[in-house]
């Protein structure tokens, strides 16, 4: 399941979803991810921009590649849009599975692809001006390990 | 006609989210299109001679993809969510 939208998400309202869908669960794996403190200035908030007609295809494309080797039932994708403060949650992935293992190195594998090729991008707006987020190289390092 | 869109740091250089743009017969790949916006000089030179990201009809593809009339391509910098 994907869902990109502005409003906060409930992690509880999320993990009972991945707990309900089979009885073949045997594991589930949650990361969330928060608005933390900026490189540069004073913080202030974080504005979040994404393509809209390709954010759910990338994501969906993730997750089928997520399931093609891993041995899981079901993965979560939550991502927020728009202006965020510092604390916020941003971004939810959860996978279940019938084996731990298999749900904790897809839910790396999503997020680390989500990182690297998910069509989202992060401003700082902060009391010194507003500073688009540079991507960082240990993020495609770590896509590269898969 | 193609649809090219700019996002993010690209979109606010160039001062435009997006436009139609006339097909050409000698399109034959995004290199060809993001040739063509380049020749109109700063700031589209210095921001698509960058290290960005090429997307085709919502795919990410490498700039040497070939193109056809009708397709929508995106520039953006490397991506930063989650």
């Amino acid at each position: 399941m994907i869902k990109v939208h502005s409003q906060d998400f409930d992690i509880d309202q999320e993990y009972q979803l991945l707990r309900e869908s089979s009885p073949q669960i045997g594991a589930i794996v949650t990361f969330t991810g928060l608005v933390r403190e900026f490189v540069q200035g004073d913080q202030t908030n974080v504005f979040l921009e994404h393509y809209p007609e390709m954010t759910e295809k990338i994501l969906t494309s993730i997750i089928d590649q997520a399931k093609e080797r891993w041995d899981i039932i079901q993965a979560s994708v939550v991502h927020r849009i728009g202006h965020l403060t510092l604390g916020e949650q941003i971004v939810f992935v959860g996978v279940n599975s019938p084996h731990r293992q298999d749900a904790f190195q897809a839910c790396e594998f999503i997020m680390d692809f989500l990182k690297t090729e998910a069509p989202f991008w992060k401003k700082e707006i902060t009391n010194d001006g507003e500073f688009w987020v540079e991507a960082k190289n240990s993020d495609t390092d770590a896509k590269q390990r898969w | 006609m193609l649809r090219v869109l700019y996002f993010a740091k690209l979109s606010d250089e160039l001062g435009t989210k997006g436009e139609a743009l006339e097909w050409q017969d000698n399109f034959i790949t995004i290199n060809d299109v993001k040739n063509v916006l380049i020749q109109r000089g700063t700031p589209w030179d210095s921001t698509l001679e960058g290290d960005i990201m090429h997307a085709l009809n919502h795919q990410i593809v490498q700039p040497e993809h070939r193109i056809a009339d009708g397709d929508e391509i995106a520039f953006f910098p490397p991506v930063t969510g989650g």
